[in-house]
């Protein structure tokens, strides 16, 4: 399994984590449905999860990988409570357009 | 005597407290009984102290407490009582207490009536401290007190608008008067260490001073003086000053408050004496006021202004006294003169008490039936101010041009003897015009007019019995008389025996008499013959010929103020409105407000409730922090 993981250089392991953070930062910023942007949190927790395995391989640390599961449940308890609200905003407004949740503003 | 002595001011004091903060519960004849009756018991105790001083007691000095002490500078409040003094202060009282008492009919019914009383009072108490004071600093407050109850009794009538311009003329024109006498106050003591009179004419031999910088002394004094009493440059003040009630112009415009300036030079003589320069200064200011102010009287209309020019020309006339060096002669007409315009004002009071507050004499006439004892006091007044022989006038006007003659020479006293022959020219043009011929004003005057009430007409009579006899305080020596030039030897132990007419030959002295004497009567012959022989009434303004609307229009030194130093600092006060005020300090201030909030309405545009916007701050932020780390 080891080798597997370093069959790759650690180099390509930096480059996917950083796309698939940035792919998350740009779909949380520039999109409107409000489940695309739960996902797109996801991906940015999993692009730093990817990056926390492959330097935890490298350095034969296994502090890394611990904090992977780690930082798996608090995103299972984020898409948990996220999807909660989300559905109950469905049921309220018919719509998932995070530009329409304004009624608190002013 | 201590007691006695700071009695005299304190007794109006305690009358103008009493007056000004119980008076609006008090009825007008309690206040008019306290308002006179302290000042008459000031009178009877001065005239106690007058007794004392004249059976030959020494000079009475009492220090109540230490005004003010720093290091070496101390000044005591203190009282000095010496013959001039305690001269002042009989005058100052007795003809006080007899304007008080006639106040109290001519302003019957007034609704600042106590207030009138209060500020009387407080008038009374000021001018004694002034001529009362043992040093120049008494007397410097005592100069405020009298200036500032002017003010308040110029514009007594406070409503009115241009009442209250005139209180403040009165006020601002003093005020430059009071800058001279203060620079003159700090030299004095810079240079004798003291404002004690006592200390400071006692050192004056031994320093050996400079002439210049006594002279500068003597100056810096005489533009107080001259504020104070109304001379050439700072007369316009005193006609404008008739807008107060007309006892207040008896008493402070006419006998008292404006001959302060003439008390101030003669305190001060052992400085004067000594500054040929400065005495020349007094007795051409005295000269010029004079004539210039007896021009002016000839065309003016208005009763009381007449009497106004007529006090600036008189007070003209004690300067140049003073000016030749016979200061006793100074006050010898100072103390007529007090008699005489405070009858001639209270007559004119009465008369436009009658005519239901009419000042125009062109509206008058005819009214020396109707007024009887108006007529006859105002009459007997006319004749003293003018110089007829054997009136006050004549014996007070003689001994000025007599020393006029001997100090300053012919063309001073051709000058002088016009300004007095002047003066009989508009007062008799005056008494003619009101008082004889036809009666020129509505109906309803003439149905109203009525002789003034007892309380009123009482102190005329009184003041017309001084004016007749004034003279014999101070009979000239030709005479040979018993008792001839009394005052100036009383007067002599304060003010020195100085008296150049003394040189003078006896016929010189009856010549210069009889001159001035024929003067007068040609004088009042004339304006006899235009006024009562030909039925001349003045015309309106727009009659007059070139010269006369010069003298009407009071040689235009109102405009000439106006212009020079009223309109420039007007000018100058919207300048820094514009520039100073609005543009630099508010456009600092408000600038200042209004970048903050510009300021903070840019940045409030950041904060737009949007969740993805401060995320992209957040993104940016740290691309930003991460590429100044890479770099």
């Amino acid at each position: 399994m080891l080798d597997v993981v370093k069959s790759v250089p650690v180099d390509y392991y930096l480059w996917l984590s950083c796309a698939l953070f940035c792919i998350g930062v740009f779909g949380v910023l520039i999109r409107r449905n409000a489940l695309v942007v739960l996902m797109c949190v996801e991906l940015m927790l999993n692009a730093v999860n990817l990056l926390l395995a492959a330097f935890s391989t490298y350095l034969s640390d296994a502090q890394g990988q611990i904090l992977v599961f780690f930082i798996m449940v608090v995103a299972a308890a984020e898409a948990a409570v996220g999807l909660g609200i989300l559905v109950m905003i469905f049921r309220n407004t018919h719509t998932t357009d995070i530009y329409l949740l304004d009624k608190l503003r002013n | 005597m201590d007691a006695l002595i700071t009695l005299i001011p304190f007794l109006p004091l305690m009358g103008a407290v009493l007056n000004g903060l119980l008076g609006s519960r008090l009825s007008e004849r309690t206040i008019g009984f306290i308002g006179s009756g302290t000042v008459l018991l000031s009178f009877l105790l001065s005239l106690y102290l007058f007794i004392q001083i004249n059976g030959g007691a020494e000079p009475m000095r009492t220090a109540l407490y230490s005004f003010m002490a720093v290091d070496s500078f101390h000044v005591d409040f203190a009282f000095l009582v010496d013959s001039l003094s305690v001269w002042m202060m009989l005058i100052v009282t007795g003809v006080g207490f007899l304007i008080h008492v006639y106040s109290i009919g001519y302003m019957h019914g007034d609704r600042g009536f106590w207030r009138f009383f209060a500020y009387l009072n407080l008038f009374i108490f000021s001018m004694l401290l002034l001529v009362m004071g043992d040093n120049l600093v008494m007397l410097f407050f005592g100069w405020e007190g009298v200036g500032l109850c002017s003010y308040l009794l110029i514009g007594f009538w406070y409503e009115n608008r241009v009442y209250g311009k005139a209180a403040r003329k009165a006020f601002i024109m003093n005020r430059i008067g009071d800058l001279g006498l203060l620079l003159g106050l700090f030299l004095i003591f810079q240079i004798f260490d003291s404002f004690a009179y006592a200390d400071i004419f006692e050192r004056l031999p031994a320093l050996r001073l400079d002439p210049g910088v006594l002279t500068v002394i003597c100056l810096l004094l005489l533009v107080g003086a001259v504020g104070k009493s109304a001379q050439i440059p700072l007369f316009t003040w005193l006609p404008d000053a008739m807008a107060g009630p007309t006892p207040v112009s008896a008493l402070i415009h006419a006998a008292t408050m404006v001959t302060a300036g003439i008390y101030l030079v003669a305190r001060c003589h052992p400085l004067y004496s000594l500054s040929p320069q400065a005495l020349e200064v007094v007795a051409f200011l005295g000269l010029l006021t004079s004539l210039v102010a007896g021009l002016i009287a000839l065309r003016q209309n208005d009763i009381k202004k007449i009497l106004a020019y007529s006090t600036v020309s008189q007070l003209g006339l004690m300067f140049l006294s003073l000016g030749v060096g016979a200061y006793a002669a100074a006050l010898f007409h100072v103390t007529t003169h007090a008699f005489f315009k405070a009858l001639l004002f209270l007559g004119a009071g009465s008369v436009i008490h009658a005519l239901g507050g009419e000042q125009d004499i062109r509206r008058m006439g005819g009214l020396r039936r109707a007024l009887p004892i108006t007529y006859g006091t105002f009459l007997l007044a006319t004749l003293a101010i003018s110089g007829v022989p054997l009136l006050s006038g004549f014996f007070s006007k003689d001994e000025i041009l007599a020393n006029t003659f001997a100090g300053g020479g012919v063309a001073w006293w051709v000058l002088a003897a016009l300004g007095g022959g002047l003066t009989a020219l508009y007062m008799s043009r005056l008494l003619f015009v009101a008082f004889f011929g036809t009666f020129r004003g509505t109906e309803e005057q003439r149905e109203h007019l009525h002789e003034s009430p007892r309380v009123m007409t009482v102190p005329l009579v009184v003041l017309a019995v001084l004016s007749v006899a004034g003279g014999l305080l101070n009979l000239p020596h030709l005479l040979h008389v018993n008792g001839a030039e009394w005052l100036a030897h009383f007067l002599s132990p304060s003010v020195g025996e100085s008296r150049p007419a003394r040189l003078l030959s006896a016929h010189t002295e009856w010549l210069l008499m009889g001159a001035a004497s024929a003067l007068a009567l040609v004088a009042i012959g004339w304006a006899y013959w235009v006024y009562v022989g030909r039925q001349h009434v003045p015309q309106d303004e727009t009659q007059l010929n070139r010269w006369e609307r010069v003298l009407a229009d009071k040689f235009y030194f109102d405009e000439l103020y106006d212009w020079a130093f009223v309109r420039p600092a007007e000018r100058l006060s919207q300048l820094l409105h514009y520039y100073a005020d609005t543009w630099a300090i508010d456009g600092a201030v408000n600038g200042l407000g209004a970048a903050v909030q510009k300021l903070g309405a840019e940045l409030r545009r950041l904060q737009n409730g949007n969740v993805e916007y401060y995320l992209l701050g957040m993104v940016m932020g740290a691309v930003l922090l991460f590429l100044s780390l890479w770099f």
